[in-house]
């Protein structure tokens, strides 16, 4: 009985895959959609933990939907982002686990082999939204192979307090790394230095450091994954840091995560890198004086620099469908439902804007614009570049990142714990044994 | 297993063999070696599911390129050759040798002298020794927490009292400075693990039996002489017991780290088995990670040995 089951499992698995073989062409020429789940389907779906209730809260208004329509039962369980890399991990290598795992960056480039191809769902939404954003797309295809699904990224900008910028003599915030650097000075000096991470926090020390780096030219790899961050513009890169730094709070050398949003809020840093969850605890504060930072704080974008583009690196999220699962159709019928854009508005406007979204025909929810603060969020995916710029994301990139080569480089050389070569020249050889 | 009853009853034919076999299994069932040999199968096996399988599945992925995503060949010695010529994994390895020996040096004394504190007739003395539990009760997570907080760089409470007592004029950079890293997580541990000595100690110190004070006494033994000739030869084989783990634990220690520091500032507080975690799970090569836990055997071996033959032998020969 046993084994008539099994391969009742496999003949569905075998038809989703010449389904999905099939389905490309036919979602190219023209955006309609003829999914179908498999009778009887059921999901389990693993998603980052809700930094925002309001967030989670929508997005399981928008589950239920998806069971009412399709009848197909979803039990979602949510983890902490940083949590749910070695579970997809496991799910990959025992093949078992969750059937979609909504997680972060390059995570599914490190099992590709073990996912369910999502070209069709992909072109679909592709077409009907006005194509992917370019970073979206690199952490979703690889080859011409779509292996997930972007969802969008949780952005980081630049917080800043208002007040402190008018007295440093700026209308606005400077759009080059020249008037950065002055305005860190500045806040310095008006005793509301800025704070950003340099410890080994995920999140807001790769979002700096990657930026600067990038900024001024310098790589890692470059596009046939050679190690090349032994470079002058890197140089240059950490020189700049170097003078940033300087500006710092004490301390951001311990910094992970949730510190620099602690010390905001304490009123001891005037300017960090961070997500909207500062601005969006500050407004819901029961406290006045903690509700007057919000009054007083805005965003914007990380500056550009002599490259001439935006060189952000943003924490994007994207979904993936295991090969093992029973389901493959119900799996990608979800996976359309959630991101088209009734669901995406609703889910949107309830978190007031915390993902921002990967297709620029779902871009154009009003809670962008309704709240000015919120709108340099909006934009976020187009000013990215993907993790291991301008390498493949792959374990290589992963690897490098879940070291900290490049967070580390610039803790060196900004507290002359080495050089600024032989940071330079210790973070290369670390590269290298990844990318060997 | 026993064939059930109603298949001898459906077919008369085979009650003969069947009935033979029974008695053969009721003799069995008598034998002292088969019996044992069963009673010692549940925890055989759990000890081969749980332990020697997964020692061995560890010790063969470290002579393997397995990633998350690929299934590996065998490479020999590729992932020790190569780690021993990473800095990262050299400075790891200092790190661990030093939170290891200096936070084992501490808990030690500071154990040892809690135990004989505690081991005086006090008042309260067994709520006092609950209390002396406590830090090894709380969560270690959650101790860490709490310690993160303490070493905060604008909130410690530490430095906020030190400032408001006009001791320092700005906060300390606990966790920003390489040594002060170092130093703050092994006390952080050494917090944890104090209880773990003392409370272990403390039960070796209530078996030795008071006449020997008592004759000592007698004698004109000093406290310094009764310790030195009674309590600590008497306590030897318990003090190898609770340091060996007591090595063992901190050697291997990860929340503490995982939660305070991440093994930062620049990899100062990275242990073994911090950086082990994040090569084989966040950097998905599987196969060095797993070297690098193998290389952790060694040292483990080690003080395990050194505390068998060193202070084990000794205690024995002295009791």
């Amino acid at each position: 009985m046993g084994g008539i089951a099994r391969r009742d499992v496999l003949k569905t698995a075998g038809a989703a895959v010449g389904a999905s073989l099939l389905a490309p062409g036919l979602a190219r020429a023209e955006p309609t959609w003829k999914g179908a789940p498999e009778p009887e389907a059921r999901l389990r779906v693993l998603r980052w933990k809700q930094f925002i209730q309001a967030e989670y809260d929508a997005f399981m208004e928008n589950v239920r939907a998806f069971t009412k329509a399709t009848g197909v039962k979803v039990r979602v369980d949510a983890e902490s982002w940083e949590d749910i890399r070695p579970k997809a991990a496991v799910a990959a290598a025992t093949g078992a686990g969750p059937d979609i795992i909504i997680g972060t960056l390059d995570d599914p480039f490190k099992f590709a082999d073990k996912l369910v191809d999502l070209t069709d769902v992909a072109d679909y939404l592709g077409a009907k939204y006005g194509g992917w954003y370019k970073t979206a797309q690199a952490y979703g295809r690889k080859g011409d192979r779509w292996i997930a699904l972007p969802q969008g990224a949780a952005g980081g900008t630049v917080n800043y307090r208002i007040s402190t910028l008018k007295k440093a003599g700026f209308e606005e915030f400077p759009k080059d790394l020249p008037g950065f650097l002055k305005v860190c000075q500045k806040f310095k000096e008006l005793g509301k230095p800025p704070g950003l991470a340099l410890g080994h926090a995920t999140g807001d020390a790769n979002g700096w450091t990657q930026w600067c780096l990038w900024a001024h030219g310098g790589k890692v790899v470059d596009e046939h994954d050679n190690v090349v961050l032994n470079s002058p513009e890197t140089r240059a890169a950490l020189e700049y840091a170097k003078q940033l730094y300087a500006t710092f709070i004490e301390g951001v050398l311990s910094w992970l995560d949730p510190s620099n949003n602690k010390a905001f809020l304490a009123d001891q840093i005037g300017l960090t890198l961070n997500g909207i969850s500062i601005y969006t605890v500050a407004k819901n504060s029961p406290d006045p004086t903690v509700r007057a930072i919000a009054a007083d704080m805005n965003h914007a974008n990380l500056p550009i620099g002599p490259v001439g583009f935006h060189t952000e690196d943003q924490l994007v999220l994207n979904a993936y469908v295991y090969h093992y699962t029973k389901y493959p159709k119900a799996a990608k019928e979800f996976l359309r439902f959630m991101w088209e854009k009734p669901q995406v508005d609703l889910w949107e406007t309830r978190s007031n804007g915390y993902v921002t979204a990967p297709l620029p025909g779902l871009n154009d929810n009003p809670v962008w614009t309704a709240d000015p603060k919120v709108t340099p969020f909006r934009d976020v995916l187009n000013y990215a570049l993907p993790n291991g710029y301008a390498g493949s994301l792959g374990a290589a990139s992963a690897a490098v990142m879940g070291d900290f080569v490049v967070v580390d480089m610039f803790a060196e050389a900004c507290t002359n714990a080495q050089t600024v070569e032989g940071a330079m020249k210790r973070a290369a050889e670390r590269a290298k044994r990844f990318y060997a | 297993m026993t064939p059930p009853p109603q298949a001898s009853v459906a077919l008369p034919a085979a009650a003969g063999p069947g009935a033979r076999r029974r008695r053969r299994t009721a003799l069995l069932m008598q034998d002292r070696n088969v019996l044992g040999a069963l009673f010692l199968l549940p925890a055989g096996t759990l000890l081969i599911v749980l332990l020697a399988y997964p020692l061995a599945l560890g010790i063969w992925l470290g002579f393997t390129d397995r990633t998350v995503g690929t299934p590996g060949h065998f490479v020999w010695l590729e992932n020790y050759l190569s780690l021993f010529s990473d800095a990262v994994f050299r400075l790891v390895v200092f790190n661990t040798l030093f939170y290891t020996i200096v936070a084992s040096a501490i808990k030690f004394p500071l154990g040892l002298y809690l135990a004989i504190l505690l081991n005086r007739r006090i008042r309260f003395a067994s709520i006092l020794r609950a209390v002396v539990l406590l830090p090894f009760v709380v969560p270690t997570v959650l101790s860490a927490v709490a310690f993160w907080w303490i070493y905060d760089s604008q909130f410690s409470i530490i430095s906020w009292a030190l400032v408001k007592l006009g001791l320092i004029n700005h906060y300390i950079d606990f966790l920003g400075d390489p040594w002060n890293a170092r130093w703050s997580v092994i006390a952080a541990n050494v917090w944890r693990g104090v209880p773990f000595v003392a409370i272990t100690l403390l039960a070796g110190l209530q078996t030795i039996s008071p006449s020997l004070y008592e004759a000592a006494m007698l004698d004109g033994a000093t406290p310094i002489q009764r310790f030195r000739y009674i309590t600590l030869p008497l306590l030897t084989p318990i003090i190898g017991v609770v340091m060996t783990f007591s090595v063992l634990m901190t050697f291997a220690d990860f929340q503490l780290i995982y939660s305070i520091t991440r093994g930062g500032p620049i990899n100062a507080t990275h242990l073994m088995a911090t950086l082990s975690f994040e090569r084989a799970i966040t950097g998905g090569k599987l196969g060095e990670g797993a070297a690098l836990a193998n290389l952790m055997i060694p040292f483990l071996l080690g003080a395990i040995m050194f505390s068998y033959f060193g202070l084990q032998r000794r205690g024995r020969g002295a009791g």
